[in-house]
């Protein structure tokens, strides 16, 4: 699937719920479902600091595409980063590069992206787009 | 006793919702808010004599520099301080702490000691450091126990003859717990030290008397007293303030000018440098005004009530655990739910209308002594009521039970 393929089917999931409650619910749930990332890849290196909660990431690529793996000490944070993780997993870095995050507003997480929020998930977007430049000079 | 509801009546901001709810601001300590008392008095001052001060011969000048300086007064009479020019007027606490420390490092030189206490907030502590490593001076620290009160004994123990400057906070930001600050003044002052209190937080509960209680500096903000963010002022004893040099140069600050040579201008216009935030100023008046119409006896009476009831409902939350137990407190309660992170509560709560602060409230010491990442800290003024707290419990509650 591609990334736009990915988005729309979140949007889509996400029309299902009627309230806060019910979206909030499901982060939370993706939040405890999310696959750790490997203890070893838990440095100081690989931590985004936010200003209140953490989160760690961590990239590799396999066959031109990039896959990420991630942790947060919060667990709404975890359930964007799952969120994040499905749509930019498993793809390649120039549409990791090219992707907007625009679905985010449409599934009712706007205020997750205020800078308001210190929950490290503008700084977490930037970072996978780090990752994805780097290795698309790899790939250059 | 006060009237809660009718004082409700004066903070237009209490009627909105927030996602769909009723607000219910219990992040007083961050900021208060504003009574239409005060609001109206920044309507005033821009609709009708908004000028420079001080400089104008026009009407407009000299009403705009009456209603200034008629404010500094009513903050004199307020800290009962001895004179009116030992009122500086400043952007906040932070602004009044650097304006000091900054002073005082022309004063002091290596092998002096400078001591502030394990609860102070980042505005505190990295003045200080920068100082330290400016001047030589090496900073000491009073610990703190485990229910977020200062150790004294530790604090007699630092005190010597090379200390010169005790830097303390009237009240804990993160904690609530009240200071002793008339017993650090008295012994900082037998050890020949000088004492900066920060009011920051005390301000909005109680009403210091600067002369009783004998401080050489005090400081806080208007936006913590039902007043504009962006000013606040820095009480200095005369002497002290003449020994200080000027923070900043600029207009106002100065007698006369010359290429070779300028004279400074004596107390407070010394450290005023610049136009200053003159509608803040005269609005931080009306807050004083405001909050000594209710009276703080009433105030702390009512808040009292309000912070334990509040303690003792949070304690009926299974797993909760609060942290800052002191004796003497204040309206604020920092506390921590099992193992969920202050950040996920906080976000939830918000979803229902509910202000509360979360994480390590500028005070990252506090939270390393207690080896927690932050807290959740809901903390109340006069305006708020035991309804709001009865809502806010079983908004907790149903956080708490979508985090599990």
């Amino acid at each position: 699937m591609t990334i736009e393929e990915v988005q729309n089917e979140i949007i889509d999931e996400f029309a299902m719920f009627e309230d806060w409650e019910e979206r909030y619910q499901y982060m939370i749930d993706l939040g405890k479902d999310l696959p750790l990332i490997d203890e070893k890849y838990k440095t100081e290196d690989n931590i985004i600091k936010g200003c209140q909660s953490k989160v760690w990431v961590h990239a590799n690529m396999e066959d031109d595409k990039v896959n990420f793996t991630a942790d947060s000490d919060a667990i709404i944070t975890k359930g964007i980063i799952a969120i994040l993780i499905r749509v930019f997993s498993n793809q390649h870095p120039k549409d990791i590069l090219e992707a907007n995050t625009d679905f985010i507003d449409k599934i009712g997480l706007k205020e997750h992206l205020s800078p308001t929020r210190a929950n490290g998930l503008v700084s977490m977007i930037k970072q996978l787009k780090m990752y994805a430049i780097a290795y698309q000079t790899q790939l250059n | 006793m006060l009237d809660v509801q009718k004082i409700r009546k004066d903070f237009p901001i209490l009627n909105r919702t927030v996602n769909g709810k009723p607000l219910i601001y219990f992040d007083n300590a961050a900021t208060s808010q504003t009574p239409q008392q005060v609001i109206d008095v920044i309507v005033d001052y821009y609709s009708n004599y908004n000028a420079n001060i001080h400089r104008g011969v026009h009407s407009l000048s000299q009403e705009a520099t009456d209603a200034y300086e008629q404010a500094r007064n009513k903050i004199q009479k307020h800290f009962n301080a001895k004179q009116s020019h030992e009122i500086i007027y400043t952007a906040g606490t932070t602004h009044s702490i650097n304006l000091v420390a900054n002073g005082f490092s022309s004063l002091l030189k290596k092998g002096d000691e400078i001591i502030v206490s394990a609860l102070e907030h980042h505005s505190n502590i990295v003045p200080w450091q920068m100082f330290c490593e400016r001047t030589g001076a090496t900073l000491k620290v009073i610990p703190m126990n485990e229910n977020g009160e200062l150790i004294l004994s530790d604090y007699d123990a630092l005190l010597n003859e090379n200390t010169k400057l005790v830097f303390v906070n009237h009240i804990s930001n993160a904690l609530g717990t009240i200071n002793p600050i008339e017993y650090i003044i008295e012994k900082a002052h037998a050890a020949g030290a000088a004492v900066l209190v920060d009011g920051a937080q005390s301000c909005p509960h109680l009403k210091p008397d600067v002369q009783a209680l004998d401080v050489d500096f005090y400081v806080c903000s208007a936006h913590k007293i039902c007043g504009p963010t962006g000013v606040g002022m820095l009480y200095g004893k005369e002497e002290w303030l003449n020994k200080l040099p000027p923070y900043q140069g600029g207009g106002e600050m100065i007698a006369e000018v010359s290429f070779e040579k300028t004279t400074y201008a004596g107390l407070p216009h010394k450290f005023e440098a610049g136009t200053p935030n003159i509608c803040g100023g005269i609005a931080f008046g009306a807050a004083l005004d405001y909050m000594n119409a209710i009276g703080f006896e009433n105030i702390a009476e009512y808040e009292n009530e309000l912070l334990a009831y509040g303690t003792a409902e949070l304690q009926k939350i299974e797993g909760l655990k609060i942290y800052g137990t002191a004796k003497e407190k204040t309206s604020v309660i920092s506390f921590n739910v099992g193992t969920i992170h202050p950040y996920d509560i906080g976000t939830i709560l918000d979803k229902m209308g509910i202000a509360v602060r979360t994480g390590h409230h500028c005070a990252q010491p506090i939270m390393d002594f207690y080896k927690i990442p932050g807290t959740i800290r809901a903390s109340f003024m006069f305006y708020n009521t035991k309804e709001e707290i009865d809502a806010f419990i079983v908004a907790l509650k149903k956080a708490i039970m979508m985090l599990s």
